[in-house]
């Protein structure tokens, strides 16, 4: 399953989907550092809204996201959690330490223009 | 009774099965009979089981008037059940008395109590009317006893059923009380916790705060937990859970009030005091609220 | 439903949500379940390569509730008391896995032979 990821301007925008499986995780974590790479991107934003599981796998993987695109200068910000998702997640221990996390697309972009702001 | 007697005939013969429909179709005759002698003497079975209820001092709650209103109402059903050996007209009438006598602080033992004395007082006039007649009464009992002994259990479980129904909605209001989460203003949350957590209360608590957080699209909340006298290391653990998932939320959680033994608790359990945001008092956790949303950039500018 | 692959933990936590929705359990409830299988369905894939995964109402009782039962023929666990210790892992992931399944259910069960496999039983009651 692909993962679209829109350019707007400095920000990557990844939509994730609900049945994503390990290889789809794995697939979306290259391409994304690839494209931040490529456009010189210096935000990401990861929309998880439509996930309605949030396993150890898929927690990791976000992880190693926001930390493989922070060492190529980026930011990156996990929006779109549900509350029942969230729930779970904490239930498991799996809390995105260390990973920005805003509640919608739109708290997220503001998440990273004031990230942009402060650095210049 | 005569409907399942009749149906239960692939097990028999073809002659038991004759028998066995001569007589249902006899029961069958002895409850029309039975409900015929109920209907000729409404009025005066009515007015001493009545009698009978004063007498005994129940529904103390309720007038004369209203009390011979119900009394009418079920007699005639506890008749019509009867005759049609049909329960549901009898369920759905019990069920709308108990809404309507509950809130008014009628008992179970009551309602029951009145069932059993209709059923003595139909039961003494049936002796009457067949004392001389020894075996016919006991074939009229027959009939009757289960058919009664049905109404009187249908009436009691509909009305323990409404009750319960009233005490879990009652309880749910409790809990919707206990926990309440409060917009004080735009984008801040406050969930004020007093009383007694219990990990079923706690979990009712974070669920209501995380839609809460989404629904008013909270960026701060403020848990005040001054009111908590105690907290296990269980409802501890809770209340980390709700401040981490709050944050894969986008929220940032001040918690107020935290005494100095919960501090301890917290501690035992591993939680790192620096990591989470305490402020000594609710007044002081407001103002750090506010201080944060300060910073929220508002305008949305078109990214580079 | 075997679980061979990735593309199978996604199906069993679907099929797990389905029947969870069915009969009735809270969005929330239903969204731990789903999490559960998830977890189960990876410890098979990543420690024992194939396994089962049976979702279904709990049988013969008056509350509603499902039973999950994932079972593999793996290598097993040599030490189930510190598999379900916080923090324990030998495959090198979070190692949260089974006693966050437990924290995430009602009722845990397990079983496990080394060398012969492993069966986890996980019960969730409607509230």
């Amino acid at each position: 399953m692909e993962v679209p990821i829109l350019k707007q301007g400095a920000v990557l925008i990844a939509t994730f989907q609900a049945a994503l499986s390990d290889a789809d995780l794995n697939h979306l974590r290259r391409g994304l550092v690839q494209q931040v790479v490529k456009h010189r991107s210096r935000g990401v934003i990861v929309d998880v809204t439509a996930m309605d599981v949030m396993d150890s796998f898929a927690s990791r993987t976000l992880r190693e996201i926001a930390h493989m695109i922070r060492l190529r200068g980026a930011e990156t910000v996990i929006v779109g959690i549900q509350p029942e998702v969230a729930f779970a997640m904490v239930q498991l221990g799996l809390t995105l330490e260390g990973v920005a996390t805003a509640l919608d697309l739109e708290e997220g972009l503001a998440y990273l223009i004031q990230k942009f702001k402060s650095v210049e | 009774m005569a409907k399942r007697e009749s149906s239960s005939k692939d097990l028999g013969t073809r002659n038991d099965q004759a028998v066995e429909l001569t007589r249902s179709e006899a029961q069958s005759e002895l409850l029309r009979e039975l409900v015929a002698h109920l209907r000729q003497n409404r009025n005066q079975l009515r007015e001493e089981w009545v009698g009978r209820i004063s007498e005994t001092r129940l529904l103390t709650a309720m007038t004369k008037e209203e009390i011979f209103a119900e009394a009418t109402s079920v007699y005639d059903s506890y008749v019509e059940a009867l005759e049609t050996e049909t329960f549901e007209a009898l369920q759905a009438y019990a069920r709308n008395l108990s809404e309507r006598i509950i809130p008014r602080g009628v008992e179970t033992h009551e309602v029951v109590g009145i069932v059993l004395l209709l059923r003595d007082v139909l039961a003494r006039s049936l002796f009457a009317k067949y004392q001389t007649d020894f075996k016919k009464l006991n074939r009229i009992l027959d009939a009757y006893e289960p058919a009664a002994n049905r109404i009187a259990n249908t009436v009691a479980v509909g009305f323990v059923q409404e009750r319960e129904r009233v005490i879990r909605q009652q309880q749910e209001a409790i809990r919707e009380l206990s926990t309440p989460v409060l917009q004080v203003r735009e984008r801040l949350l406050i969930l004020p916790i007093i009383g007694v957590i219990d990990p079923q209360r706690a979990r009712q608590l974070t669920e209501q705060l995380l839609r809460g957080i989404r629904t008013n699209r909270a960026k701060v909340v403020v848990i005040d937990i001054t009111g908590v006298a105690a907290m296990d290391v269980t409802v501890a653990n809770h209340l980390v859970q709700t401040v981490e998932a709050s944050r894969l939320l986008g929220a940032t959680v001040i918690v107020t009030g935290l005494s100095p033994e919960i501090a301890q608790t917290l501690v035992t359990i591993g939680v790192d005091l620096g990591k989470m945001n305490t402020v000594g008092d609710l007044q002081g956790g407001i103002e750090q609220a506010e201080r944060l949303l300060g910073y929220k950039v508002v305008t949305l500018a078109e990214p580079r | 439903m075997a679980i061979n692959s990735d593309q199978d933990i996604v199906a069993a936590r679907q099929s797990g949500r389905a029947l969870a929705a069915e009969l009735g359990f809270s969005a929330t409830d239903s969204t731990l379940i789903a999490t559960a299988i998830s977890e189960l369905a990876r410890n098979i894939v990543s420690y024992a390569r194939k396994g089962e995964i049976t979702v279904k109402t709990i049988p013969g009782s008056s509350r509603q509730g499902i039973l999950v039962i994932a079972s593999d023929d793996g290598p097993g666990i040599p030490d189930v008391l510190q598999a379900m210790r916080d923090g324990f892992s030998t495959s090198g992931s979070l190692g949260l896995g089974l006693p966050g399944v437990r924290r995430l259910m009602d009722e845990f069960q397990i079983a496990s032979q080394p060398g012969r496999g492993t069966t986890v039983t996980v019960k969730k009651w409607k509230q």
